[in-house]
């Protein structure tokens, strides 16, 4: 599959990760995710420890971080089990990065409302500040992913550079965040126009009356077309 | 008991069924493709839409839907139609066009299906989307952009086979099944996954290009690379044995084999005895048969003549060498090759009682010296079962991949004299005890084992849990044919003439007198014999064999045997004419009814009734358990050893060899 990402198993990969292990902080977070499940259902725990495994190689890696094949290797028999149960996890979520990133995984939504909302000209401000898709910047910041739809799309459109979403961006306000990233500072995530959550933009549209106070908007249904 | 109507037709389903299994009792044919009656519902194929009444106004999967009281279903409705031939439409959209070149081609669920059920013509002009190969291993081809990822493998590899290395990575339109890092897949039934693989993804590597399955000749008849008598199909072209599949048999093997009995077949070709060899001065010379015979005659064995069966041969063969042996004045008879001499005057102490299929049933096991996996693997799949159902196993000997979760006790054999409290609580409880003993127990535990049938109570009503397991396909019938003498094969020892039948496993050099290998492989037997005769492996007789749970069954001959080779049977009777002693049969159906009458149990295939009775070797067991006897499950025989596939999964399957880079 040309964009399905290539495993990384070669004998480096191994000699790097092979003695992974949990920090005391993690193992105290995974005693407690896997203390969570019945016993005999520890598999249930596969998705929280690959994302706190994965948060562990990016820590230690100062990336977002990402799945070598030993550390999967590792949270499966933490739980005792098969390692394909715990790789199949592994592949099917994209949040899980099967190849190293960047210090930021900038995530652009390319789903047809992110679209609409102009995605194009957020992928543009990507590219001319050298992000290329697929690739890491050479400098290791930036990892540019396009992804499908991250359900904010009354907010389109929008990207995820690692646990914040950014969103209503355009091309400026791109820029501006890849530039503050990379200066070291840490931008405001959500709506970049100042919207507070998906309210419309530009103030109501509908149920205007509803504003300011409580409005019984019974009497004005139009019941002709009911049913 | 839930009554529905499937297209008008009234059927009563037991309570649990589906309704596609409604529909089967009605008669209907339901198209599917991830369903499989063996394996869990996964409902992800769609193919078996079905309209249900009451429910919503949509087409419904059959496959998961349970049929309850009232219903009405339709199969054959426009809905239904529709919806058939666009699933259809939407698997053949990623499925390639590639039938002319795909080894399924003629015996294809997905070709039958769109035949069937699709329209007839495609509406897609797109690209397809292509998927790389993955490894498997030595036994399984794949050709991965045919999947249609029904998961039937990935479900055989967790549910039967008990090997979670197959899995479905990446999701959605990038979904792709693989072995784990495309590693090749350790389980000796890995081959069982082509059969089910209702496309062409997952196919024969051994028998890839050989052949379209309309050429093929289909003979029935029964596995010898076990004891548990697989029931197969050789799929034969000409002289030769193309592949090996199984038969379904509910009582024996379901409808699985192991990759052992599926390919070793290409060594049936290979390293053929095709005439007939005298030893002079130390080599082997090909002779005439008439010459080898006087070679024979000109033994002086003053009536000290034996018969060493080997794993291999049917009743027939040693019936007939036991003719002979007993006209010359001997009476010396083995098969248990490497030295066994445990007791065989009840036939049911030697015996797997519970039968095969009877073992899923059993609630407590207790494994004695036995790599049940190796020694009779669609025995190991019963016991999975078993433990599904919530049985709990125990096992004594060293410990090894079993494929599920036992409680090894230790290796020590003197366990039998006391067994730990666990077991005893275990099978205080238990209403179906049952203890498998294997060869690795026989020799010094025999007794001790035939103790704990007062012990922990395995007899009971309709249920008798004492069980031997064996591993050759000769044994049992061996064993009623009187191929065992009171202290193994070393009472042979000492014989003037020896005739050895396939039996390669024995060690030759403690015979001191004239050997006669009769058999079908250069292998260890033709290695040591003075004299070597042709004869014919499994595919080329007909025979009757006995498995380790007492079944009687008969194959038919598939091909003829290469060269000079002949009938096993017909070898003796050609003998006994220049040694003076012609045997009473001229024909198999001869040899059999005088073999009926010695032994009536052969008569009739089924199982043979042993009546229980307890032999006399009570004791106490010692010793430990120091290995299994199969060291190397893919070369346990000549026809194994000759078979490039099987050497090529020990290879790489036991010996850890890396093929994985060479092969593409
Ligand atoms: S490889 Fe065959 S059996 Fe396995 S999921 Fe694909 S189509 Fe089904
Ligand atoms: S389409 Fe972009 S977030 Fe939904
Ligand atoms: S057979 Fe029912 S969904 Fe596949």
């Amino acid at each position: 599959m040309a964009d399905a990402p290539n495993i990384h198993d070669e004998a480096e990969v191994r000699a790097r990760w092979g003695a992974f292990a949990w920090t005391d902080d993690n193992q105290r977070k995974a005693n407690e995710v896997i203390g969570r499940y019945p016993a005999g259902r520890q598999q249930s725990a596969s998705i929280p420890l690959l994302d706190l495994a994965q948060r562990q190689v990016g820590a230690e890696t100062s990336t977002q971080g990402w799945l070598p094949v030993p550390v999967i290797e590792f949270v499966a028999r933490q739980i005792g089990v098969p390692y394909i149960r715990v790789y199949e996890v592994a592949t099917f979520y994209t949040m899980f990065n099967l190849a190293p990133v960047g210090r930021y995984h900038v995530q652009v939504c390319g789903t047809t409302p992110c679209v609409l909302g102009g995605s194009d000209d957020v992928f543009a401000a990507c590219k001319n500040h050298g992000l290329v898709k697929g690739r890491t910047t050479p400098d290791g910041l930036f990892t540019l992913t396009e992804v499908e739809c991250m359900g904010n799309c009354s907010n389109a459109p929008m990207m995820q550079i690692n646990d914040d979403n950014f969103e209503d961006l355009d091309y400026d306000s791109t820029t501006r965040i890849l530039e503050a990233l990379a200066r070291g500072d840490t931008p405001t995530p959500g709506s970049q126009t100042g919207r507070r959550s998906s309210e419309p933009a530009g103030g109501p549209t509908t149920l205007t009356a509803m504003v300011q106070d409580n409005h019984d908007y019974r009497g004005e249904w139009n019941t002709a077309h009911a049913g | 008991m839930p009554k529905l109507k499937v297209d008008g037709i009234e059927v009563e389903v037991p309570q649990g069924a589906t309704v596609l299994q409604a529909c089967e009792a009605a008669g209907k044919e339901i198209p599917r493709f991830c369903y499989h009656e063996r394996l869990s519902i996964a409902g992800n194929c769609r193919m078996c839409l079905v309209e249900v009444k009451p429910g919503p106004p949509k087409p419904q999967a059959s496959c998961a839907l349970p049929a309850a009281d009232n219903q009405e279903v339709f199969t054959t409705t426009p809905m239904v139609k529709n919806a058939r031939e666009g699933i259809m439409e939407f698997l053949l959209i990623n499925h390639p066009l590639d039938c002319p070149i795909c080894d399924q081609g003629g015996e294809c669920d997905l070709q039958d299906q769109s035949v069937a059920y699709g329209r007839g013509h495609s509406r897609y002009a797109e690209n397809k989307r292509a998927v790389t190969e993955k490894y498997m291993g030595p036994i399984v081809k794949t050709i991965m952009t045919r999947c249609i990822q029904c998961t039937r493998c990935v479900r055989f590899a967790e549910e039967v086979a008990g090997v979670e290395e197959i899995g479905a990575i990446y999701r959605g339109e990038n979904m792709q099944i693989t072995s784990y890092l495309e590693e090749a897949v350790t389980s000796e039934l890995s081959g069982n996954v082509v059969d089910l693989c209702p496309v062409g993804a997952l196919t024969s590597k051994p028998y890839a290009y050989e052949a379209r399955p309309w050429e093929l000749k289909k003979t029935l008849t029964i596995d010898v690379m076990d004891a548990v008598g697989t029931n197969i199909r050789l799929d034969s072209r000409g002289r030769q044995v193309l592949r090996c599949v199984p038969r379904i048999n509910e009582d024996v093997n379901e409808e699985w084999a192991h990759d052992k009995t599926r390919h070793a077949v290409d060594g049936l070709v290979r390293r053929r005895l095709d005439r007939p060899y005298v030893r002079q001065g130390g080599k082997l010379v090909p002779v005439s048969w008439d010459e080898a015979f006087r070679a024979i005659a000109a033994v002086d064995h003053g009536c000290s003549v034996a018969a060493v069966a080997g794993d291999l041969v049917d009743c027939e063969t040693m019936y007939a060498a036991k003719a002979l042996v007993r006209a010359l004045g001997g009476d010396r008879f083995e098969g248990r090759q490497t030295g066994m001499d445990y007791d065989t005057s009840s036939l049911a102490a030697v015996n797997f009682n519970t039968t095969i299929a009877g073992t899923e049933r059993a609630d407590a096991i207790l494994l004695v010296g036995t790599n049940l996996r190796w020694e009779a693997p669609l025995v190991n799949t019963r016991v999975r079962k078993a433990i599904k159902k919530g049985a709990k196993v125990f096992a004594i000997g060293p410990e090894t991949e079993l494929t599920y979760k036992a409680e090894w006790l230790g290796d020590d054999l003197s366990l039998l004299n006391d067994l730990p409290q666990a077991v005893r609580d275990a099978f205080g409880g238990a209403e179906r005890p049952m203890v498998i003993v294997g060869g690795a127990a026989l020799k010094g535990g025999h007794g001790a084992a035939l103790g704990l049938v007062a012990a922990l109570g395995l007899i009971k009503d309709g249920w008798n849990g004492f069980n031997v397991v064996h591993m050759a396909a000769a044994r049992m019938g061996g064993l009623m044919l009187g191929y065992a003498a009171k202290g193994g094969i070393a009472d042979l020892h000492d014989a003037k003439l020896t005739f050895f039948l396939g039996a390669d496993e024995v060690d030759y050099t403690r015979f001191t007198g004239f050997k006669v290998y009769v058999g079908h492989h250069g292998d260890a037997g033709a290695h040591h014999a003075d004299v070597v005769l042709p004869g014919v492996s499994y595919a080329e007789k007909s025979g009757t064999y006995v498995n380790l749970e007492g079944r009687v069954q008969r194959g038919e001959r598939a091909v003829f045997a290469p060269g000079d080779a002949r009938e096993d049977w017909s070898i003796f009777r050609a003998m006994s004419d220049v040694l003076g002693c012609t045997l009473p049969f001229d024909s198999l159906a001869g040899l059999r009814e005088e073999m009926f009458a010695a032994v009536p149990a052969l008569r009739h295939q089924g199982l043979a009734q042993y009546d229980w009775t307890m032999p006399a070797v009570g004791g106490s067991a010692s010793g430990t358990i120091a290995g299994y006897p199969i060291k190397d499950f893919y070369l346990t025989n000549a026809i194994c050893r000759a078979s490039p596939t099987m050497q090529r999964c020990s290879a790489e399957l036991v010996h850890g060899q890396d093929f994985a880079e060479a092969a593409e």
